[in-house]
C-alpha cells in the first residue's frame, strides 16, 4: 500500500465511512500534502464506496481544497475591495516578481504558489496574504521580500 | 393506497391520491405543464422551475413538479405571472445555451427546444453570453458525446448515473456561474469510470448527452460497390423502432424494419437473435459444465455463481467495480460480436467472399456495444468483426434519410443464412430474457421433456422489479444428468446497475447463493437500452416488454437448441458448444479495469 492509500485509510478509519465523514477526509488531506492528488481522491473514493468523481465534485465546490498539485508554502492573497484600495495590487506584482510566477501558478522547485482568495478575515489589516496557515498583515512590498526570503532560507 | 385530495386546477376539480405533485394531478385532466428537470424515473430535483404554477393565497409561485397536493389548494397554470415567469427562465438558459438548432443532432428531437417554439423566444429577448464560457466539447468515446455548450444543467444525468446506475460518473462540480456537469477531474468519459450505457443520453432533455451516430459511415458503405455490407437486428429494436417513425409504443414492427433495410440497401439484412440462440447452447453449456465440475468432480476452482455477459455496459461495470469476480462470468461473447465474427469466417465462406469485402453493420438498442465492438478482443475473424453498431434512434434516422414512408412498408422476411431465430432469442431483450431461454434448453437437456409452457414453472422469471429470485428444483433427469437431481437451481436477475451492484454485494458478502444470475446494465433490460428511441421511461418499457413477449408466443419455435440453423451451423462449422473452435470465435476473456 502506498503511503497516500495508507494515510487515507487511517482517516477513514478515524471519521467513519459515512458520505458525512468525506469533507473532515478532504480538510485533513489537503492539510498533510497541501493538495488533493488523483490517487488521494481515488482512494477516498474507495474508502466511502462512492465514485472519485464524486469526491472530485465536493473538492472544486470549495476553493480552499486545491485539485491541483501546489508548493509546499501556498500564498493567498486576500482579493477583497478594501484589500484592493489599499494597494493589493503593488503586492501582487512584488510577490509574482520576486517568485517568477503568474497568480494560479507554482514555482518549478514546488517551493511557492501563488493564489488570491476571498476576505481572509483581516480587513481592518489590509494589505494581507495567508502563507498555508499563517497570516500576514499591513503588507508592504519590502516586508513581503523579507517574508520571502525567510521561507527560502528555511529550506 | 393513501387518502384522496381534491384540488382545483384552473377551474377543474380534481381526485388524486395524497402525495401525487401538482404536475402528475394536472396531467390527469390532459392540462400540460412544461418541465426539464423532471423525468418519471428519478427522483425530482425541482432546479429549473419552468414548471412553475400559481397557487391562490401563496406569494411565490410553485414548482409543480416538487410540490404535493393539499386539500382545497386552487392551482392556476396559466396566468399571466406563470407565463412571464416561464418565458424568462426559457430566455435565461438560451442565453447560456449554444443555440445552433440547425446544426445540433438534436434538432427536431429537443425539449428545450419545443419550448422555446412554444413560447416563440427570439434572438432579441436576451443576451448571449456563450461567448464568456469556455465551453467543452468531449468526443473520445466511441459511444457518447457530451457538448456542455448545451447543457441546461437539469442534473438528469446526474441522478440517473447515481440512482439507476450507481455509478456516478457525472458530477455537479464546481460553484456559481461556474457549475458544470463534470467527470472525475474533468477527463474524457472514455478515461473514467463510466459503463457506455447511455442511459444519461437517454434522460438529457437537449443535445449536451448523444450517442457518437456511424450514419454517415453506413451510408458510405453501402453506397460503396465494393463493399457487401451485412446488417444484423438486436431483439428489442423490433417493438421500439416505430416510436420514432410515428408509430405507437411498444409496437412490433420487426417485418416493416426488414423491409426498410433491404430498401436502404444492405446487401443481407440477419438477425442477432439467430447468435441468441447460439449464445445459449454456449452459456447453457458453460452452465452445466460448470455445474458438473463443482457438483461431481468437487473442483473447488470453478466459479460459481455464473453470472450473464450478453450486456457489455454490465462488463464494463464488473471489470470496474469487482474484478475479483471476472472469473465468474461466462465467457461467452454478445450476440452482436457472436454474429460479427461469424459474418466474417463461416457466412463470408458460405457466400464466397473475401472477409475483407464484408462490413458487418450492427443494429442495437445500445450505445455500450459501441464499445464493445471496439474492444481489441473482438478481432477473432482477423478483422473487425462488428464494423458499425448503429443505435435505434440512427437507423430510424436512415430510414428517413432513405426517403421511406414506414407505416405504409410491406412486412419481409430475414435473409438465410442467420437470419433464422426462436421465441427464446426474442426475449433477450428483456430483462429474465436470457434465464428464460436458457431455463428453456436447460431444462430440456436435463430432464429430456419440454418445457411445460402452459405451467407456470419459469414464469417467475418475468416482470419489472429490480431484482428477482427464484429456485427451480430440479426432478426426473435423463441418466447423463443425475448429479443434479434433486438440486435446487438458486438464480437472481437484475437490470439496472444499482440492482446488480446489490445483487454483487450480496455475492460478495456471501449472502447470497447463487448458481446463476442474469444481469443487464439498462432499466428493464435493452428494451430500455440507452440507444433506443427517447423518450424512454418506465410506462413505455412494459409497452416494449408486452410486445416482446407476444412475439415470443407467436414464434413457431421457442427453444434456441431446435432452431434448425443452429443445428446445422454446430455440424457444418463449430461442431460443438465450447469446442476448439467455439473458444476461438464464440469465447472471450475480460479486462480488470480497477484502479490498483
Ligand atoms: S440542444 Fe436543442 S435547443 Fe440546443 S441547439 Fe440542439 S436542438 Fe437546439
Ligand atoms: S453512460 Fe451510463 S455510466 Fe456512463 S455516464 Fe452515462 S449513465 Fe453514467
Ligand atoms: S448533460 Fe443533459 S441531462 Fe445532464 S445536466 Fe446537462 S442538459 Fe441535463
Ligand atoms: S421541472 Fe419542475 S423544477 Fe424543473
Amino acid at each position: 500500500m502506498t503511503e497516500i492509500k495508507e494515510m487515507v485509510k487511517i482517516l477513514a478509519e478515524k471519521h467513519g465511512r459515512e458520505r458525512g465523514a468525506l469533507m473532515p477526509i478532504l480538510q485533513a488531506v489537503v492539510e498533510k500534502q497541501n493538495f488533493l492528488s488523483e490517487e488521494a481522491m481515488t482512494e477516498i473514493a474507495r474508502q466511502l464506496d462512492i465514485s472519485a468523481a464524486q469526491v472530485y465534485g465536493t473538492a472544486s465546490f470549495y476553493s480552499f481544497l486545491d485539485i491541483k498539485p501546489r508548493g509546499k508554502y501556498v500564498i493567498r492573497v486576500c482579493k477583497s475591495i478594501i484589500a484592493e484600495m489599499k494597494g493589493k495590487k503593488e503586492i501582487l506584482k512584488t510577490l509574482e516578481n520576486s517568485l517568477k510566477i503568474k497568480v494560479g501558478q507554482t514555482t518549478p522547485d514546488r517551493m511557492f504558489s501563488l493564489l488570491e482568495t476571498n476576505d481572509i478575515g483581516w480587513s481592518d489589516q489590509e494589505p494581507s496574504l495567508l502563507i498555508n496557515e499563517t497570516p500576514y498583515t499591513n503588507l508592504t512590498s519590502e516586508k513581503i521580500i523579507n517574508i520571502i526570503h525567510e521561507y527560502r532560507s528555511k529550506n | 393506497m393513501g387518502n384522496i385530495i381534491k384540488l382545483k386546477i384552473d377551474g377543474i376539480v380534481v381526485s388524486v391520491v395524497e402525495g401525487t405533485s401538482i404536475l402528475n394531478a394536472a396531467k390527469n385532466v390532459n392540462i400540460k405543464i412544461p418541465t426539464l428537470c423532471y423525468h418519471p424515473d428519478l427522483c425530482v430535483a425541482g432546479n429549473c422551475r419552468v414548471c412553475v404554477v400559481e397557487q391562490e393565497g401563496a406569494r411565490t409561485l410553485t414548482a409543480s413538479c416538487a410540490t404535493p397536493v393539499s386539500e382545497g389548494m386552487v392551482i392556476n397554470t396559466n396566468t399571466v405571472k406563470v407565463r412571464t415567469a416561464r418565458k424568462h427562465i426559457i430566455e435565461l438558459l438560451l442565453s447560456e445555451h449554444n443555440s445552433e438548432c440547425t446544426k445540433c443532432y438534436k434538432n427536431g428531437n429537443c425539449e428545450l427546444q419545443s419550448l422555446a417554439a412554444e413560447y416563440k423566444i427570439t434572438n432579441e429577448n436576451f443576451i448571449d453570453l456563450v461567448p464568456l464560457h469556455n465551453y467543452t466539447i468531449d468526443n473520445f468515446s466511441p459511444s457518447i458525446i457530451k457538448n456542455n455548450s448545451k447543457c441546461i444543467r437539469c442534473q438528469r444525468c446526474v441522478r440517473t448515473c447515481e440512482q439507476l446506475q450507481s455509478v456516478s460518473a457525472l458530477v455537479v462540480a464546481h460553484k456559481g456561474e461556474h457549475m458544470k456537469i463534470s467527470t472525475f477531474l474533468e477527463k474524457s468519459l472514455f478515461d473514467v469510470v463510466c459503463t457506455n450505457c447511455g442511459q444519461c443520453i437517454i434522460r438529457c432533455p437537449v443535445g449536451a448527452l448523444i450517442e457518437k451516430n456511424y450514419i454517415e459511415e453506413v451510408w458510405n458503405a453501402i453506397y460503396d460497390p465494393n463493399k457487401h455490407v451485412v446488417v444484423q437486428t438486436a431483439p428489442a429494436v423490433r417493438v421500439a423502432l416505430g416510436e420514432d417513425l410515428d408509430m405507437r409504443h411498444g409496437e412490433i414492427v420487426t417485418g416493416k424494419m426488414v423491409s426498410a433495410l433491404k430498401k436502404i440497401g444492405f446487401d443481407s439484412v440477419l438477425d442477432t437473435d439467430f447468435a441468441a440462440d447460439l449464445t445459449i447452447m454456449e452459456e447453457g453449456t458453460e452452465l452445466l459444465t460448470r455445474l458438473k465440475k463443482a457438483l461431481v468432480e468437487n473442483d473447488k476452482t470453478v466459479a460459481l455463481p455464473m453470472i450473464t455477459s450478453c450486456s457489455p455496459g454490465w462488463i464494463k461495470f464488473i471489470e470496474h467495480e469487482f474484478p475479483q469476480f471476472l472469473s465468474n462470468v461466462s465467457t461467452c461473447k454478445s450476440p452482436q460480436q457472436m454474429f460479427g465474427v461469424l459474418t466474417k469466417t463461416y457466412y463470408a465462406k458460405k457466400r464466397n467472399l473475401d472477409p475483407a469485402q464484408i462490413v458487418s453493420v450492427s443494429i442495437m438498442p445500445c450505445t455500450a456495444k459501441k464499445f464493445e465492438a471496439d474492444r481489441p478482443e473482438m478481432r477473432s475473424s482477423g478483422y473487425k468483426d462488428v464494423d458499425y453498431v448503429l443505435t435505434t434512434r440512427e437507423l430510424a434516422v436512415m430510414i428517413k434519410q432513405a426517403g421511406l414512408d414506414f407505416r405504409s412498408l410491406p412486412e419481409e422476411k430475414y435473409d438465410s443464412f442467420m437470419g433464422q431465430s426462436t421465441g427464446a432469442a426474442v426475449i433477450f431483450g428483456v430483462s429474465g430474457g436470457v434465464m428464460e431461454a436458457a431455463l428453456r434448453t436447460a431444462y430440456e437437456f436435463i430432464t429430456g421433456r419440454e418445457v411445460p409452457f402452459t405451467n407456470l414453472e419459469i414464469k417467475p422469471v418475468r416482470g419489472m422489479e429490480g431484482v428477482k429470485e427464484t429456485s427451480v428444483k430440479i426432478e426426473r433427469t435423463l441418466p447423463e444428468w443425475r448429479f443434479l437431481e434433486g438440486v435446487t437451481l438458486n438464480t437472481a436477475i437484475a437490470h439496472g446497475l444499482a440492482n446488480a451492484k446489490k445483487v454483487m454485494q450480496n455475492v460478495a458478502s456471501g449472502k447470497a447463493n447463487y448458481h446463476f444470475i442474469e444481469i443487464m446494465a439498462c432499466p428493464g433490460g435493452c428494451i430500455g437500452g440507452g440507444g433506443q428511441p427517447i423518450p424512454t421511461n418506465a410506462e413505455i418499457l412494459m409497452k416494449r416488454s408486452e410486445a416482446i413477449y407476444m412475439e415470443d408466443t407467436g414464434m413457431p419455435i421457442r427453444k434456441s437448441h431446435e432452431n434448425p440453423e443452429i443445428v446445422q451451423i454446430y455440424n457444418e462449422f463449430i461442431e460443438k458448444p465450447l469446442g476448439q473452435k467455439s473458444h476461438e470465435l464464440l469465447h472471450t476473456n475480460y479486462i480488470d479495469r480497477s484502479e490498483k
